[in-house]
């Protein structure tokens, strides 16, 4: 059984590293700032999401577990909101409708 | 070299390198930009020397309302005419302040580099102490108990801060209102921030100010991030900044350290010492101080960040 939550954890976390990892690339390496902006998103909401999802079982308690939830839906929130904020005021045709 | 050793350097070599790029940048916005994400790795650097107090401090004001104050700050000078197009300062003035700098920093590793093995510490004595002040976390016993004095007059200086900002403001102005944070029209994305961060985030501003007293956490953690609820809501334009005129206000930034003062004031005639606090109650009463510590952080940073009064208080 902890060898299956140990793997989990393992393959969870390595999968939350890899879209850090693809938006960092992408944060680099898109052309243009709203592309930018997506690539970054990704890696917020995906891989911050797949590591706490494999941080789950290492948790010590049920209150741990839901803090470290809680901080997803907190980064998940300002995330989604500032990059919302950044598109409009980088489109500025969008932002005068 | 273990993992944890490798990352620990990675990180090290990290900070220098955003320090390095945040004087390097060309760009006002571009160095600030830096100078935050300098602040927050730093907050990693103290989670990694088990400091966690220090790093949500550093995480709140190093990073977060110094973060703000130079974005505002920046926004204004570019309003004003702009930094940037002033003359470059001297080679001979910048070579200065390079020396200066290396000879400050070669002063401090030194004196790392130099202490005693192992090094002088008043950690055993500070949690000796503990028992009386009923206490949990050592560091806030350092702040509000064995040296209350010092932290009340970093409070004084919140203050003085806040009337040196507002001294600036035109003659027709004084008492009025600060410019309003925010543009005119407010964009749902902020609006969506409020409804749904603000509650939470002035739920974990209360609850850090709760468990300071066991855990990591406290005054200025939780008066920041209560702050930052308060600068949001004004930068959505639901709420305006107050007339600086305004009794409540006035009272709200001196509530903490008058508080404070009072108390240890009482400490004089009650417990045989200035800032002394009863036996048995000193739990309570350091709950009390931070309690309206916590109010007038929260009310100060924003002040600061709003800046001079610019409208006249009849408008």
């Amino acid at each position: 059984m902890s060898l299956a939550l140990d793997l989990f954890s393992l393959v969870a976390i390595g999968a939350g590293a890899f879209f850090f990892f693809a938006g960092t690339v992408g944060l680099l390496r898109f052309p243009d700032s709203l592309t930018r902006l997506h690539a970054l998103t990704k890696a917020d909401n995906l891989g911050l999401g797949l590591i706490v999802l494999g941080l789950l079982p290492r948790a010590g308690s049920l209150l741990d577990a839901l803090r470290l939830i809680a901080i997803w839906v907190l980064v998940q929130l300002s995330g989604a909101a500032t990059a919302q904020l950044i598109g409009r005021a980088l489109s500025p045709r969008r932002a005068a409708e | 070299m273990s993992i944890l050793q490798v990352l620990d350097l990675g990180l090290a070599i990290l900070v220098l390198a955003i320090a390095g790029w945040t004087i390097a940048a060309r760009e006002l916005f571009a160095s600030v930009v830096g100078y935050v994400a300098y602040g927050l790795l730093l907050s990693i650097v103290w989670i990694r020397l088990h400091a966690p107090d220090v790093a949500l401090t550093e995480a709140a004001i190093g990073s977060g309302v110094t973060g703000v104050l130079l974005v505002t700050t920046g926004a204004r000078l570019r309003g004003a005419g702009g930094v940037e197009t002033a003359a470059p300062p001297r080679l001979s003035q910048r070579l200065m302040a390079g020396a200066l700098a290396v000879l400050v920093a070669a002063a401090l590793a030194a004196v790392v580099l130099l202490l005693p093995e192992p090094a002088p510490t008043l950690a055993p004595e500070a949690r000796e102490g503990l028992a009386a002040t009923g206490l949990g976390n050592p560091v806030t016993a350092v702040l509000i108990a064995y040296r209350s004095f010092d932290t009340m007059l970093e409070k004084v200086v919140l203050v003085l801060a806040v009337v040196g900002v507002w001294s600036l403001a035109p003659d027709r102005c004084w008492a009025g209102a600060p410019a309003p944070l925010g543009r005119a029209r407010p964009e749902g994305a902020l609006l969506f921030l409020d409804q749904a961060l603000v509650p939470l985030g002035i739920l974990v501003g209360v609850h850090l100010f709760w468990v300071g007293a066991d855990e990591p956490g406290g005054a200025f953690q939780a008066g920041a991030i209560l702050a930052a609820m308060w600068m949001i809501v004004m930068i959505s334009r639901l709420t305006e900044p107050p007339r600086v005129g305004a009794r409540w206000l006035r009272l709200a930034l001196i509530a903490g350290p008058a508080v404070f003062l009072a108390t240890g004031l009482a400490g004089g005639g009650m417990a045989g010492g200035f800032f002394a606090y009863p036996a048995g109650f000193a739990k309570p009463i350091i709950l009390f101080i931070e309690a309206f510590l916590v109010l007038s952080i929260a009310v100060t940073l924003p002040m600061l960040v709003a800046g001079p009064p610019r409208r006249s208080p009849q408008s």
